[in-house]
């Protein structure tokens, strides 16, 4: 309710600050505003970002009237299917052919860095939401990229710190055999270390592996207090009810180190009480992301995610900076957009800085137990707030050289 | 007392583990192999089918609170009868071409299931839980080992030896070997060999349906489960001989400890080990371990 005030009272503001444009001086390219949504759809990611994630876009869009600074706002949606060569090739026929102005990235890690790279040559904005990878602004950053909701160094010290801070000194990894999963099982043990804490071992299980209570009895012969999930979808959701039926929960605290609210809905709060997991954005947050999140609600009949919420904030900070910029410029726009301060459903205070990072505060969160949860959906307890910069790549560690 | 520097105790405990494992292998591929020696048919639904078989079980719990006992019986007969409905409608008409078609037309159907499935029910998947009788775990003194996975090991069996035996040592098994051998002069006999045909695909796609609801409180219910699985299933009936009923069980149950073994001492290759295992089988006896060379 209050948000739907909210919205066109934020952007009347925002054009009376930067000046009101008149439509018919506006530079939009092809005559409309057309943004481009490259995501899995269809696989085992589908579900924390996917078709829904799509709507958020939209959502977006009818919240400013379905149009901006007088042109009309399009949206095209492409499912990669996981595949970093579908990714980039449909990256660049939208470019070379469709006139989309900016892409919307998706799940998967490995196809944001091929849009990334699609997006820089085509020198057009391109806005990842839902890949963790951080080579994304650090050793692959591009001038054109924005990271927009999280990425694999802000879970391993969101997580990593504070479970170690709460007496979980040692860790043993069960880890996905691949890019993403090494590189949070690598980040996370920085921050263990560093936060005087010790890894005693780690076991790789290959991606989609059909039964995990092998490598848990591993892990549980380790003596390690705390098993670190460097998994992601279907991967811990298996793990975790193994662990449970294994009872390895009982001798072991699971660290979920990549967890949405979609993988503990699905295992349910008795399985999942008590772990502790990182993420940017949680929808019983406050009363403002409680009055989105149920209008999403009356869409899917599910809550958002962070990542669905992160769509929707992207779009809608993306066409507030074409308006106040009265063009659809790739590098007017992101000029624009890194002058404004983010401040939506999403995001409080957010600044995109040189590396591409969009720096906002991250949630340290614990899984209710089920006598505590007043309703469906209602699963944490933010324990920790990460404000501002904390979250993030700092300028000592970063080896993106636009940000040196 | 170590063996291969791992304690005794963890290293039966991982035995026990892919003895689990083997048991899901040897009921599925199972299955595949009566449908393909009784039909000639490559039934690459066979996956799709114990994804059903899980789905039902947990949709007949959370919407009509059918416990886990009765959803054994009542999934592998209503998958049962979808398989009728795709024997009489589709299946039957490849008979007499090359068997690439029949792969190819269960393949088809295999990812419309799929995709109707995560349309329905997303990709998170759903819990199932442990029925009552068999919560809690037995601690064997060298691991503690959920009741539940005991369970799934003595079910299998007796569903493995079962099938074996009606088909091997029992009148109707002979008289369904002898339809494949030559059909029409059984049909001479007074046998309707159609109506064999028909409900051995049946009872094919019943037994991945009752593999279904065994899975279903040991993994998430997911619309991605059989595909996980069916690739690997194959290899081993290939392994095994195509068409061998005893040769799919003890392949199954064999490689299901094999595959036990790799995840503790090279956890990498354990999703590939038995692809190698099969290549090297092929070469060196191309009809399989327990096939006939032809």
């Amino acid at each position: 309710m209050m948000f739907k005030k909210l919205v066109p009272a934020a952007t009347i503001a925002a054009a009376a600050v930067f000046g009101m444009v008149p439509a018919a001086q506006a530079q939009i390219s092809g005559d409309v505003i057309k943004i481009g949504f490259i995501s899995d759809l269809s696989g085992l990611y589908a579900d924390i970002d996917g078709p829904a994630g799509a709507e958020a876009i939209k959502m977006a869009i009818a919240d400013l009237g379905g149009s901006v600074a007088g042109k009309k706002v399009e949206v095209l949606v492409a499912d990669h299917q996981n595949k970093p060569d579908v990714a980039a090739a449909k990256a660049r026929e939208w470019f070379d052919t469709q006139g989309v102005d900016m892409l919307v990235g998706g799940t998967n890690s490995g196809t944001a860095l091929a849009m990334a790279k699609v997006a820089q040559e085509k020198k057009k904005l391109y806005i990842s939401v839902g890949a963790a990878t951080s080579a994304l602004t650090n050793e692959q950053c591009s001038p054109y990229t924005v990271h927009y909701a999280y990425d694999t160094t802000a879970l391993a010290k969101g997580t990593g710190n504070a479970v170690v801070k709460a007496g979980g000194k040692s860790w043993y990894f069960l880890t996905a055999d691949y890019a993403f999963g090494t590189q949070l099982q690598n980040d996370t043990t920085a921050v263990v270390k560093a936060a005087g804490g010790n890894v005693v071992g780690s076991v790789r299980h290959p991606l989609s592996a059909s039964d995990f209570s092998s490598f848990l009895l591993q892990a549980q012969s380790s003596k390690a207090q705390i098993l670190g999930l460097a998994n992601a979808g279907g991967d811990t959701i298996n793990s975790v009810k193994a662990a449970n039926e294994f009872g390895i929960t009982k001798t072991m605290k699971l660290a979920g180190l990549l967890m949405f609210i979609n993988d503990v809905h699905s295992l349910g709060l008795k399985a999942t009480q008590g772990m502790y997991l990182t993420d940017s954005w949680y929808w019983n947050r406050d009363a403002e992301t409680r009055a989105w999140s149920r209008k999403f609600f009356e869409k899917f009949k599910r809550m958002p995610s962070s990542l669905q919420a992160a769509d929707y904030s992207a779009t809608l900070q993306y066409l507030t900076a074409v308006k106040a910029a009265g063009s659809d410029d790739p590098d007017k726009v992101l000029a624009q957009m890194k002058k404004t301060k983010i401040n939506d459903v999403y995001a409080k205070g957010g600044w995109i800085r040189d590396d591409g990072s969009m720096i906002h505060d991250m949630y340290l969160m614990q899984v209710k137990s089920p006598d505590k949860s007043n309703e469906p959906w209602d699963y944490y307890n933010i324990v920790e707030t990460f404000k501002g910069e904390a979250a993030w790549t700092t300028k000592a560690e970063t080896k993106c050289a636009a940000w040196k | 007392m170590e063996i291969f520097g791992l304690p005794l105790q963890a290293f039966l405990g991982q035995l026990l583990l892919g003895l689990v494992n083997g048991s899901f292998y040897a009921m599925l591929s199972l299955g595949l192999a009566v449908i393909f020696g009784l039909l000639g048919i490559v039934n690459f639904a066979h996956g799709a089918l114990y994804m059903v078989g899980a789905y039902v079980a947990w949709f007949s719990l959370e919407k009509f609170g059918i416990n886990y006992w009765l959803a054994l019986i009542l999934a592998p007969l209503i998958v049962g009868a979808i398989g009728v409905v795709i024997e009489r409608t589709l299946l039957r008409h490849l008979y007499r071409i090359d068997p690439i078609y029949g792969l190819l037309l269960t393949f088809g159907l295999a990812l419309i299931a799929e995709g109707l499935f995560r349309r329905e029910f997303g990709v998170s998947g759903q819990s199932y839980p442990v029925p009552e009788l068999l919560q809690g775990a037995t601690d064997l003194g060298f691991m503690i080992l959920p009741n539940y996975r005991a369970w799934v090991v003595f079910a299998s069996l007796v569903v493995c030896l079962g099938t074996w035996f009606t088909i091997e040592r029992t009148r109707l098994g002979a008289t369904l070997r002898a339809g494949t051998e030559n059909p029409n002069l059984v049909q001479a006999f007074g046998i309707n060999v159609p109506l064999m045909v028909m409900l051995t695909y049946a009872a094919g796609a019943g037994l991945a349906a009752l593999a279904g609801v065994l899975a279903a409180p040991v993994i998430q219910v997911n619309p991605l489960m059989g595909s996980n699985l069916i690739i690997v299933v194959f290899a081993v009936v290939v392994i095994g001989g195509m068409g061998s009923i005893l040769g799919s069980i003890l392949t199954g149950i064999g490689l299901g400890l094999v595959e036990g073994l790799t995840k503790v001492f090279y956890p990498e290759a354990s999703s590939i080990v038995v692809f190698v295992i099969m290549a090297i089988v092929l070469m060196v006896r191309p009809a399989g371990l327990f096939g006939k060379e032809a």
